[in-house]
């Protein structure tokens, strides 16, 4: 398991306290699990993602993730439309593992309370929750 | 620790049946036919069975090889963490292959079934004297299941009432399980977290229990291996809003006969025969997993029900509130047997003494290996303990490396990840028919691989290294498994 100082946590995306990550710098917001959720939980073997068109509200489920060890609910970090899923971790779980930023993206959405972009973390925040849980 | 049980010997390569099976082998030969031919309807015959041509000593072969890899009860201490591995005593295998049990057919009348209806009565019986319930049913085939028969249970009783409701209350130390019965019975399972001490709190549940909320599921002791002491309160608050409590009684090895479950508050509670009452485990089944009720709940258990009048035993279909039939006939009922002879050769007195038997070996356990193991939840436990990996962050060695380890120290693995509130969980649970001695061996390869994992790490994260294979890719084998021969 990564040490605080070893995980990879990018400026440029927003995270949640259930450690997803959410990039708002695109025209289209993606959304994945960060580098210490795919840490914790190990090897990834199965993602399920929801159809796109689904509408969810900030912290409804939108997926599962399941590992070796455990199955776990991903959630949205704010409301919105899904615009598109990432469909090649149906077949390749493990990217998740390895690039949760890039390959191991997701889902699009289209947000629909952009003001709640707002209430998310940014790095420095996040790691100072992380410290507080760790 | 110089020797440990686990060594090597001839250990055979075996491959699958479809290599060894050449066409025109046969295993015996039919006596010919001297019936006239009655073909089967076209649609429901083909030319290829799928199955390969074998003789006896290709599949006898097969078989012993493929036993010859397997580690089980009789092999070695197995201390898989809720899962109660308990020795299971020969003479129950020779009760139930008596020929008068094996030979039963589900489809003899009554009249001609008397013997092994009295058994499942008296089953029945002592079950509910075991725990303090007052009806039982037999039939549901696994505790997934009882909990399953708990929750239509509860749906029927509500809706006799006139008020269905829609939400579970289930705490976060329950078995997995329980929130997914609750959900196949269309509730939605709304959860409630554990205090410091590992157990509910009154308040907590007070905090959600409402007059929409069906009732509680709670695993007592509960899978951090604590008694939840404030198990009387919580079901007087749960009872206050028309709500019922459930009990898994999935851990019931560390109560046995002791803790009076209705007096709990306890509505529905199930058991696992293949756990506490020391019926196989098998390869995932057959199991039993009985459901014991308060009187106010048998009209909804389900039918057949076996019913004795004036020394008569018969399975009666009369009753109209029922939810039902959970399993085809009457459930597996090689495996009452099998726990009926296990109660009936203990007998009362052994019964409370297995249980006080398995909570000293638990807690002789926890601490002897918290000195080396990070211990999350410090205090007294029932019949399992809970540590986790803390301790060996610092060379990243994982609940899993240790696991892995220790088979080769001829110890099944504990349970690991779990429970889920414990980050790295291992769940140990010895159970009561492990020797001192046995268990101090355990206790010295647990400190021995405590060690490894600061001094020679690569040696656990390579683990196990004397088996017949090596550490097993589990994440390929699911993401891109291969099925079939």
């Amino acid at each position: 398991m990564k040490d605080l100082s070893e995980l990879n946590l990018p400026q440029n995306v927003l995270y949640t306290k259930d450690h997803e990550w959410i990039d708002t710098t695109k025209d289209t917001i993606r959304i994945g699990i960060n580098d210490y959720a795919q840490d914790q939980l190990g090897e990834i073997v199965y993602v399920e993602l929801p159809q796109a068109g689904a509408c969810l509200n900030k912290g409804d489920v939108f997926g599962t993730v399941e590992s070796v060890k455990a199955v776990s609910e991903v959630f949205m970090p704010v409301s919105g439309e899904v615009i598109q899923i990432n469909a090649d971790l149906e077949n390749a779980p493990e990217l998740v593992n390895s690039s949760p930023y890039e390959k191991g993206w997701m889902i699009e959405i289209k947000a629909s309370s952009p003001d709640e972009i707002k209430t998310l973390m940014d790095r420095e925040a996040y790691l100072k929750f992380l410290e507080g849980i760790k | 620790m110089t020797e440990t049980s686990a060594t090597r010997g001839l250990i055979f390569n075996e491959p699958l049946l479809w290599e060894i099976g050449k066409k025109g082998r046969i295993g015996f030969s039919m006596p010919e036919n001297d019936v006239p031919d009655s073909p089967l309807d076209k649609r429901l015959t083909r030319k290829d069975s799928g199955l390969p041509d074998l003789s006896e000593v290709n599949v006898i072969r097969h078989f012993t090889r493929l036993s010859q890899w397997n580690f089980g009860i009789d092999s070695g201490m197995y201390p898989l963490g809720s899962c109660t591995m308990k020795y299971n005593p020969k003479i129950n295998e020779r009760v139930a292959s008596l020929p008068g049990f094996a030979g039963a057919h589900p489809l003899l009348p009554d009249s001609l079934s008397q013997g092994i209806l009295r058994l499942m009565f008296e089953l029945e019986q002592h079950l509910a004297a075991i725990t303090g319930m007052d009806s039982v049913t037999l039939q549901p085939s696994a505790g997934a299941q009882g909990e399953l028969c708990g929750m239509l249970i509860f749906h029927a009783y509500h809706r006799k009432n006139g008020k269905p409701r829609s939400k579970i209350i289930v705490p976060n130390t329950a078995h997995g399980t329980n929130p997914s019965s609750a959900a196949l019975c269309g509730y939605r399972a709304i959860g409630v977290s554990v205090n410091e001490k590992g157990i509910l709190t009154p308040e907590a549940v007070a905090a959600i229990m409402d007059e929409d909320t069906a009732g509680i599921m709670v695993t007592n002791p509960n899978t951090l291996g604590f008694f939840e002491e404030n198990i009387q309160k919580i079901s007087e608050i749960v009872h206050s809003k028309g709500g019922l409590v459930y009990g898994d009684g999935a851990n019931m090895n560390a109560v046995m006969g002791i803790v009076d479950m209705a007096a709990c508050g306890m509505d529905v509670l199930h058991l696992n025969l293949h756990k506490t009452f020391s019926t196989p485990h098998g390869g995932g089944g057959p199991g039993a997993g009985p459901v014991c009720t308060k009187k106010h709940l048998e009209p909804f258990l389900p039918v057949p029900r076996i019913i004795e009048e004036k020394g008569v035993y018969s399975l009666s279909n009369d009753f109209p509130d029922s939810i039902g039939k959970l399993h085809a006939f009457y459930g597996n009922v090689g495996i009452m047997i099998r726990a009926l002879a296990y109660i009936r050769s203990m007998g009362g007195e052994n019964l409370k003494k297995a249980s006080r038997l398995a909570v000293l070996n638990a807690n002789y356990i926890k601490e002897k290996l918290k000195k080396v193991l990070h211990l999350p939840y410090d205090r007294i436990c029932m019949h399992e303990c809970v540590f986790s990996d803390k301790n060996q962050n610092p060379t990243k060695i994982t609940t899993l490396d240790m696991a892995k380890r220790l088979i080769d120290f001829g110890f099944y693995p504990p349970t690991i990840y779990f429970p889920l509130i414990v980050k790295g969980a291992m769940m140990i649970e010895p159970t009561e028919t492990e020797s001192k001695e046995e268990i101090d061996r355990f206790i010295a390869a647990m400190e021995q691989i405590v060690e490894e994992a600061a001094n020679q790490p690569d040696l656990l994260r390579n683990a196990p290294g004397k088996c017949k294979v090596r550490r097993l890719d589990e994440a390929q084998a699911a993401r891109k498994p291969c099925l079939g021969g």
